[in-house]
């Protein structure tokens, strides 16, 4: 088991070493440099030729890779280029932002989707179980920026309930705080709901056509305790991996949500690094998300094996 | 120095209303906003806007969007401030004298002015605070100042700038947006130190910025407001979102359609600059088949100006006549023919290049310039009809100043406003500027605007343009089928807030200038 974890957990850093690679030399590969955007169409060849030879743009890029990779490793992720501040100092206070984002909709979508799934896998044909799946359905195939405007429409521009701009800062309270966040939190749960909730249905209900459940049933089990105990644990492994993906998307894959309501998250960030060639920032913010991804599938894995025991011997 | 000539003829409502206000000494006229009426407010005028990244700074030298402008003007004074006819007034410069030839000029510095820190203002100041743009510096503003040979302190209240070339409008050139003023020597680009009525409260780049009154503002009437926000929100709806639910009292860059829909709404008002702001389609001249003139004109007679207006603007924009001088600026060459859509002069041009048909790309992105994609598609309809088979190519908005723009041999692009006709000139039609994006070098082009910038007679500067303006509009490389108008919108609530000369938001002035019903 130890064995397995430790395994686990040098594959992920594996990982995050290719991807370190690949994101610096990938955004390398971006056209146009950092001098060109920064100054914008105005820029005069004496201007360029100033920020190109401060950024060191000459090197070759195996040597700028190699300085870099060093630098990281010691938790220095150097300067932004577009405005000389720390990338640390920059990228925090937004990550935080947007892992507060996701937290709370993670609170409020995890719980939800596994009780609909269940709800609906124990009575699967019934009214519920086509209401939500009807419901999947819908937020499934509308666009996340649409959900958020017609949320927009509805409780900002016409009932006037909630703030439709979600900028967040230092001196709000902690409900001002939750209630500017309200409607991109129901928008992420919505558009991440649909697909916990066909899963863990589907798993269950692929458990359920089993012998050992039958054997359950006519043991004389009630259907609760035969989906709960029985039928549950065992078709976990694939609904953990799907929680953890849509957990991973929440940090990453939102910033169509951070435009849309204004939120001063990562994805904006790394949007308006990558307009300006900020190079530095945008690498920091890839292998931000990067880990993100990582850290949580090795979670996953790992709580899979805890609920599972027949993966430990995988 | 500049001509006294009324620029925008749909000011002059608002000015009128000003001039009564004045003469009749009252506090406020209903329905007109008086600027002496401008009762401090204790509220805080929330500005919602595009042009906000988070890799801004408070750094002069890198402005190059506008919510940092906007932000810049609250914290610092300019040199010069361009008024709402577009003239150039004083600022922290409270007159100026050129010397003979226009090419040594004198400035004489306001009097009594403190920056936040205590410090007064004083001509190393100034020099200091130009400084920062010449010579071996990152500044955008390097090409606005590089004809500065010399900057001399006279005495205690005077500066002396000598220069390179002649600019009778030497001022209105100081009044660029980037020429803002700091104490001798300072660094701090975080904490900006300025003489303006705000000081910096809390700046987050890309999202957020509070300032509060300093008192005891220097300018008359201005600094109502006790604190000012500006959010950056970079999407149109959520712009739109944020005014209509309440949150913003401002917003900037509105399309069309949208200025529309909120006029028909009382608890709104649409503002609307015609600022010289113009969108281009650039033809390298020193490119097949872009370099023969013939076909630079069939290419101009092939497309529908009237209907881009109509659709891509919803009508809130003026035609362009290929050349950068828009009809409102007193320079405009009055007795320019129209370049109108007219697909059998575009032939009868195709057929003196020696051609039946014509098959050319043209690269554009919404980054050009707003509904670049649209105006190119309703180009290629238009061009069809007069034998140009013109293709369409859609270019990522990511990196298209870089990879595109000054690449492609016909590409869209965008100009703001200039305060002068040399910085129009000067910017993209000169052969020794760096973007002119369509090569087209002509020594007689660049002597005549040189000589045009150094006449200080208005009656003869205003011939000479004319011939600057006809050799562009011509021969140019240039196809401007529209100058675009500003749109912003806001409460009903905001008073005192006109149309801009000069890019939008008032020159990006509106924080000291509006105020709170």
């Amino acid at each position: 088991m130890r064995g397995l974890i430790a395994a686990r957990v040098g594959m992920g850093f594996l990982t995050l070493a290719v991807i370190s690679a690949l994101l610096f030399f990938a955004t390398d590969c971006l056209p146009g440099d950092v001098a060109a955007a920064l100054l914008g169409p105005q820029a005069t060849p004496e201007a360029l030729a100033t920020i190109r030879a401060s950024l060191r743009l000459g090197e070759p890029a195996g040597l700028r890779y190699v300085h870099w990779l060093a630098a990281v490793l010691h938790g220095d992720f150097g300067r932004s280029l577009a405005t000389g501040r720390s990338v640390v100092a920059m990228l925090r206070p937004r990550f935080q932002n947007t892992l507060a984002l996701a937290g709370l909709a993670a609170i409020v979508a995890v719980p939800l989707a596994l009780g609909l799934g269940v709800a609906a896998a124990m009575r699967a044909g019934g009214r519920l179980d086509r209401a939500v799946s009807t419901l999947c359905l819908l937020t499934i195939s509308v666009p996340e920026f649409f959900i958020g405007y017609l949320l927009i429409l509805l409780f900002s521009v016409q009932l006037g309930w909630l703030p439709s701009l979600a900028v967040l800062h230092g001196g709000m309270s902690l409900a001002q705080r939750l209630g500017a966040i309200t409607l991109p939190t129901i928008t992420l749960v919505l558009v991440v709901l649909a697909h916990m909730v066909r899963m863990t249905r589907a798993a269950i209900l692929s458990v359920m056509s089993a012998p050992y459940i039958e054997m359950a049933l006519l043991k004389g089990l009630t259907r609760g305790s035969l989906v709960l105990r029985h039928a549950l644990p065992n078709a976990a492994a694939p609904i953990i991996a799907v929680v953890a993906l849509n957990l991973g998307y929440l940090v990453v894959g939102v910033v169509v949500v951070e435009v849309v309501f204004v939120y001063p998250g990562a994805g904006q960030l790394m949007v308006d690094a990558v307009g300006k060639r900020d190079l530095p920032l945008v690498q920091a913010c890839g292998l931000a998300f990067a880990a993100t991804y990582v850290g949580l599938n090795l979670v996953a894995d790992i709580v899979a094996m805890l609920v599972n025991p027949r993966l430990r011997r995988a | 120095m500049s001509p006294p000539l009324a620029r925008r003829e749909f000011l002059r409502a608002a000015a009128l209303c000003g001039a009564a206000g004045a003469v009749g000494g009252m506090a406020s006229l209903s329905g007109c906003a008086v600027p002496d009426g401008g009762g401090d407010t204790t509220g805080m005028l929330r500005i919602g806007m595009a042009g906000g990244s988070t890799s801004d700074s408070l750094d002069p030298r890198t402005y190059v969007d506008w919510m940092p402008i906007n932000i810049g003007y609250q914290l610092m004074n300019g040199l010069v401030e361009i008024d709402a006819e577009g003239r150039a007034v004083p600022e922290l410069l409270e007159s100026w004298e050129p010397e003979g030839d226009a090419r040594v000029w004198t400035f004489k510095l306001r009097q009594g002015i403190v920056f936040h820190n205590g410090k007064s203002l004083t001509p190393e100041d100034v020099i200091y605070s130009i400084n920062l743009h010449r010579g071996r510096t990152p500044s955008a503003a390097q090409a606005v100042v590089e004809n500065i040979v010399e900057l001399r302190k006279l005495d205690a209240t005077r500066i002396q700038i000598t220069l390179a070339g002649a600019d009778a409008e030497l001022p209105a050139t100081l009044s660029d947006y980037r020429l803002l003023v700091v104490p001798d020597g300072f660094e701090d680009w975080a904490h900006p130190i300025g003489t303006g009525g705000y000081t910096l409260e809390v700046f987050e780049p890309g999202v957020r910025c509070i300032t509060r009154k300093v008192g005891g503002y220097w300018k008359p009437n201005a600094a109502h407001v006790e604190a000012i926000q500006v959010l950056s929100i970079g999407d149109a709806i959520a712009r739109t979102n944020a005014l209509i639910s309440g949150q913003v009292d401002v917003i900037n860059r509105i399309d069309g359609r949208t200025a529309d829909l909120m006029r028909r709404n009382p608890r709104f008002q649409v503002i609307r600059s015609q600022t010289g702001q113009y969108a281009v389609f650039a033809m390298n001249c020193e490119a097949e088949p872009y370099a023969n003139a013939d076909i630079r004109l069939a290419l101009k007679y092939a497309i529908d100006r009237e209907r881009l207006l109509k659709t891509v603007l919803n009508g809130y924009g003026t035609v362009g006549n290929d050349q950068p001088i828009p009809p409102n600026n007193p320079y405009f060459a009055k007795d320019l023919a129209a370049h109108t859509y007219d697909p059998d002069k575009a032939r009868h041009h195709l057929r003196k290049a020696g051609r039946e048909r014509l098959d050319v790309a043209l690269d554009v992105s919404d980054a050009a310039f707003f509904g670049a994609l649209d105006a190119a598609i309703l180009y290629q309809g238009a061009a069809a009809e007069a034998g140009i088979t013109l293709h369409v190519r859609r270019r990522p908005a990511d990196g298209y100043w870089s990879a595109v723009w000054m690449q492609a041999p016909f590409c869209g692009s965008y100009s703001d406003g200039r305060t002068t006709v040399d910085g129009a000139l000067a910017k993209a039609y000169k052969s020794t500027s760096a973007s002119n994006e369509t090569r087209w070098r002509r020594p007689e082009f660049d002597r005549l605007a040189n000589l045009a910038r150094g006449e200080l007679d208005p009656a003869r500067r205003r011939e000479l343009y004319g011939v600057c303006q006809h050799m562009i509009c011509d021969d140019g490389g240039a196809l401007i089928p529209l100058f675009m108008d500003h749109i912003e919108a806001g409460s009903d609530k905001v008073r005192g807030w006109q149309p801009s000369a000069i890019y939008d938001l008032m020159g990006q002035r509106i924080g000291e200038r509006v105020w709170l019903a």
